[in-house]
């Protein structure tokens, strides 16, 4: 469950990315984030997944405020998301399946058990047979699948995805989408900030369409 | 637990990998830390050997007891019984007969001892305390001075102080220049750790950002910084004990020349090991400081 109540974020300069924005998702609800670019999507997204913090307002996720962290608690918070970045921050000097092995060092897992879980989630994505492939040469498509792997990997309870089809063919982009969904029926919580009006279509009535900062 | 131990080994072995990644740096880096330490660490083992060369040269740190002419068996047997109580001194008696017979069989005084009607030496103890301090040394004189009969205590103590002087000296030099290197030793690693966080700024913020706590992060940096120092702690030990193996000839044959036998004392490998733990921690300082500074930025 994500409960915001009037949550704000204002950068340094005072400019206003999000403004007093109230809302709730129940656990396991798909919804979308839609809105022109400098709408607040992406800004919304990195508060849900702690990388921002909000400078007003609150925003409950599971329970835990995540306004009133302690700055040493946010790593082990953002372990409960999967975060799928519209750049991918994928590491090109290291194979697909290092990439994702990455979010389970972090968690500790033996090397043994990191493997296996990051092919069951590589086999998820359809990526098993490129393991060894740097990230480079990978489509624009598979790249975003080994970003989506990299965010299960560690069995989220929410998965974050900004703009995740911004740069990919509409084929492609139904995979992603495909993905979400599969993602979405096993319980997964997840949330989407995109502009793509066929995903908003299709998951109308569950969209947050912000506006400037504000949600409408 | 497991997961610390998980954590710890494979920041371990990245820090392995990422000082195999470039062998011609890492050589140039272990170059660099190896020289910075041999320097100091050259210094204490000369000094170690000539503080063992001092304490070896005949007479120094003896206390010469030379007692009143007229004492009687009794009285020298009283003095040893006071030596035998003391804690910390090992003496020898050297009666006036022995004396004479030394002093005869020295070329240059053969002849005016001959001539002398009566012996004139005095029955002597010679003492080694074990606190070679000068202060100790003295302040054992001084006691020995005031006991009865003893008519004079002779002590080289300007000699004891002036090579005590010239080993402080010495140890002080050495330590600033310990110091100096030191500070280049965790200046090198600032950098190689600056440029290393530089070069990995994408995994960072990555990390950051999927939950990497900054123990995560800076652990690799740590270890590859405290490996380099020991690594290059154990070099430092290999260039000493290879410039004592070549100084090891000319020395023992100086040495013979003036009539003593002398070997340089190598480090043990105890020794070693405090120049590899001493690389290892400004090794790991180095890399704290230059990973707090350099972190900073992706907050």
């Amino acid at each position: 469950m994500i409960v915001a109540s009037n949550l704000t974020k204002r950068y340094p300069g005072g400019y206003e990315a999000v403004r007093d924005v109230s809302f709730e998702i129940s656990a396991g609800q798909m919804v979308l984030v839609s809105g022109h670019s400098g709408a607040g999507k992406t800004t919304l997204v990195k508060l849900i997944a702690s990388i921002e913090r909000p400078t007003s307002g609150s925003l409950v996720v599971n329970g835990q405020n995540l306004s009133a962290l302690r700055r040493s608690a946010i790593p082990y918070v953002r372990r409960h998301f999967g975060m799928i970045f519209q750049d991918q921050k994928l590491l090109f000097d290291r194979s697909a399946l290092d990439n994702v092995l990455l979010p389970l060092q972090i968690a500790g897992l033996s090397r043994r058990d990191a493997i296996r879980r990051a092919q069951a989630a590589l086999d998820k994505v359809g990526l098993l047979a490129r393991e060894k492939a740097n990230p480079i040469a990978l489509s624009g498509g598979e790249q975003q699948r080994l970003a989506i792997a990299r965010a299960v990997v560690n069995r989220p309870t929410v998965l974050l995805a900004d703009e995740p089809t911004a740069n990919l063919d509409s084929d492609s982009a139904g995979d992603i989408l495909e993905l979400f969904a599969d993602f979405h029926r096993v319980g997964v919580t997840v949330v989407v900030a995109t502009h793509d009006q066929s995903w908003i279509e299709r998951c109308h009535p569950n969209v947050l369409r912000l506006d400037h900062g504000r949600l409408l | 637990m497991s997961a610390w131990l998980t954590q710890h080994s494979a920041a371990l072995a990245a820090a392995f990998r990422r000082l195999l990644a470039a062998p011609m740096s890492t050589l140039l880096s272990l170059l660099v830390i190896g020289i910075a330490l041999t320097l100091p660490a050259f210094g204490y083992v000369l000094l170690d050997n000539l503080r063992e060369l001092g304490s070896r040269a005949s007479g120094v740190k003896q206390i010469s007891v030379f007692l009143e002419l007229g004492a009687s068996r009794k009285e020298v047997a009283e003095i040893e019984s006071r030596l035998r109580q003391a804690s910390g001194l090992t003496w020898r008696f050297v009666p006036r007969e022995e004396a004479l017979k030394r002093l005869q069989q020295t070329e240059e005084m053969a002849e005016i001892v001959a001539s002398l009607p009566r012996n004139p030496l005095p029955d002597a103890f010679i003492v080694e305390p074990a606190d070679t301090e000068p202060a100790a040394l003295e302040a054992i004189s001084k006691e020995l001075a005031g006991w009865p009969k003893v008519a004079h205590v002779q002590l080289d103590s300007a000699w004891v102080k002036r090579f005590d002087a010239f080993l402080r000296l010495g140890r002080l030099a050495l330590a600033m220049l310990a110091g100096l290197f030191a500070a280049g030793l965790v200046a090198v690693t600032f950098n190689t750790i600056r440029l290393q966080v530089m070069a990995r700024a994408a995994e960072i913020e990555v990390a950051r950002m999927i939950g990497a706590t900054d123990a995560f992060i800076r652990r690799p940096f740590y270890y590859f910084g405290a490996l380099q120092g020991a690594l290059g702690g154990l070099l430092a030990a290999g260039i000493v004990l290879g410039g004592l193996h070549l100084l090891a000839g000319p020395v023992g044959e100086l040495a013979a020349l003036y009539g003593a036998a002398f070997a340089l004392k190598a480090p043990t490998a105890i020794g070693a090991a405090v120049l590899a733990a001493g690389g290892a921690l400004l090794g790991w300082l180095g890399a704290q400081l230059s990973v707090s500074l350099s972190l900073r930025k992706f907050d």
